[in-house]
């Protein structure tokens, strides 16, 4: 009984400490004046129109999610063949490909960003706005390379087996009967790249820092600025989208699968 | 469906985009960034192809060393402390029930996938001086005034392992979550305490779990860059910061990669005994 106390109240504090930093900033978001004070004094949400309102705010918004939802396709459409490949056939080199591509999220991020800078520097296409939605891709592309290989290891070979049997060629049998399958791996694979892309710094800074304003860009150059509850707002709505991407691939996927552990029937 | 070895180039096909992609954006940018580290530096930002080890010589300056054991110590210290907070903590996440699972896993990836920025901002914020926690300490009486915590080495180490703790969590629960519960259930049959159980049965037999996922947490906090610039003094910056500044503002790109390379051999050699600790425990 003093065990499950003690054990909640753990719980309860370790809870409290990861969400008292976005409470504080979601406190300082709302208040009426341009300062920083928590508790907040009056209540507006000034700050999170100006969000969408001031051309700054709302074109790195806009870049964010441009280059997310790029980058993130291009990942899936990287890793979706390279997995697939790795499932229908018996190809041990292949996996040389695989481990390449784990390997850009494993080294800290600085090397994987100096590297591109390096490159893109050297076929003289440093700080072209597409260059960032390529490293993304690149980077991110562990993301649904991991979702995917779950995702063709769970499907019934003899589902594919029954389907080849009565005659259907392999694209039919990746038409019909593994598309449906994998589908929800495809969709969690994306997200997790989306959402990852959407935070990230250093890569986008290092490859189009100086000419393209992602959010996160944006968010520590105007750090230098002195703090303000515009920066409270976004990150706030930062924060919101993140946990909502996520609230829905646990809603329409598997998560604690997709995080490795066994599902009950298995 | 028969498994058998591709043959012909149409069964290749597929793998040739994906291919192409990982080679052309990964691995030459990768050889590049080694190559550029023996290449000499052109005062006005740029460099020229050679094959000097200048960049490599200045590892042995005391700045250097310094910064190296600086960031080694601290990435230590966010590993151990991570992985005690996060192993009894995930040791209890495994046993709720699935749907207090899932709202856990969502709370700790959502928080796993804040930008250091967002991170570096909400942490400078609660550690501030006018929206800082000690105003709530002076509102119940422990301080005399509100006072700014940050920047300083403990609000730093607070950020790292906010930052690190919930991927430690998920690192640990495949390992936790597959544990066969039988085991824990006999020590208790035999008359075990549950805190006995725990620091005897479970601990041990995760043994080699718990170290892989340490040295994960280290090369993961090794990684970070901004949190030793928002959260912490000049003394504190780290060696992935050191890059960054070398690479940007100093325009020196071979010390940079130099340096990058230094973090990839301690990196992947880490990462290569972790993945050996991991494998110890499969085959036992």
């Amino acid at each position: 009984m003093l065990m499950r106390t003690l054990n909640s109240l753990a719980a309860g504090l370790i809870a409290l400490v990861l969400a008292a930093p976005i409470l504080v900033v979601a406190g300082v978001s709302v208040n009426e004046k341009k300062s920083l004070t928590f508790p907040p004094q009056g209540f507006s949400l000034a700050w999170y129109a100006e969000v969408f309102t001031d051309p700054g705010w709302r074109g790195a918004l806009i870049t964010s999610l441009v280059v997310a939802t790029l980058s993130a396709a291009l990942a899936v459409l990287i890793a979706f063949p390279l997995a697939w490949f790795l499932w229908r056939w018996r190809a041990p080199w292949a996996r040389a490909f695989e481990v390449l591509g784990m390997t850009p999220f494993i080294l800290p991020p600085v090397i994987t960003a100096l590297g591109f800078l390096s490159f893109w520097a050297a076929v003289g296409e440093y700080g072209s706005p597409w260059t960032v939605v390529v490293s993304h891709a690149v980077f991110f592309v562990t993301l649904p390379l991991v979702t995917l290989s779950l995702g063709f290891g769970a499907v019934d070979r003899s589902y594919v087996e029954a389907a080849a049997t009565m005659g259907a060629d392999d694209r039919t049998v990746l038409r019909t009967v593994v598309m449906p399958l994998v589908r929800p791996y495809v969709i969690s694979g994306f997200a997790f790249a989306f959402v990852l892309s959407l935070n990230e710094y250093i890569v986008a800074y290092m490859v189009v820092g100086f000419t393209l304003e992602t959010l996160p860009i944006k968010i520590f150059n105007a750090l230098r600025y002195g703090y303000t509850p515009t920066m409270a707002a976004v990150t706030v709505l930062f924060v919101t989208l993140t946990a909502v991407v996520f609230g829905l691939i646990a809603w329409f996927g598997d998560l604690p699968r997709l995080l490795g552990a066994w599902a009950k029937n298995d | 469906m028969i498994r058998r070895a591709p043959r012909g180039l149409a069964e290749h096909a597929p793998i040739l985009f994906p291919a192409l992609m990982l080679v052309v954006f990964f691995v030459i940018p990768f050889s590049l960034m080694i190559a550029v580290s023996v290449f000499r530096r052109v005062p006005g930002g740029f460099y020229e192809p050679d094959l000097v080890f200048a960049n490599y010589e200045r590892f042995l300056t005391a700045f250097f060393g310094g910064v190296m054991s600086f960031s080694l110590g601290l990435a230590a210290l966010v590993a151990a402390l991570s992985v005690g907070i996060a192993f009894p903590f995930t040791y209890r996440l495994v046993k709720l029930p699935r749907r207090a699972q899932i709202r856990w896993l969502v709370f700790l990836l959502s928080i796993l996938s804040l930008s250091e920025v967002i991170i570096g901002f909400a942490w400078s914020t609660l550690l501030s001086r006018t929206a800082g926690i000690t105003n709530l300490f002076v509102a119940l009486g422990l301080m005399a005034e509100p006072q700014s915590l940050s920047p300083s080495f403990g609000a730093l180490l607070a950020g790292l392992v906010y930052q690190a703790f919930p991927y430690t969590v998920l690192v640990l629960y495949p390992a936790l979550a597959r544990l066969d519960p039988y085991l824990e259930e006999a020590a208790r049959t035999l008359g075990s305490s549950p805190l006995r159980a725990f620091f005897t049965v479970v601990v041990p037999a995760l043994r080699n779990t718990i170290v892989a996922t340490t040295i994960m947490v280290f090369v993961f906090a090794l990684g970070s860059y901004l949190l030793p610039q928002l959260l912490g003094r000049p003394q504190h910056w780290t060696l992935s910061v050191l890059i960054t500044d070398q690479a940007i503002y100093q325009s020196n790109m071979p010390f940079a990669a130099a340096m990058a390379v230094f973090l990839v051999l301690v990196s992947l050699a880490l990462v290569g005994l972790a993945l050996l600790a991991g494998r110890r425990e499969e085959t036992a």
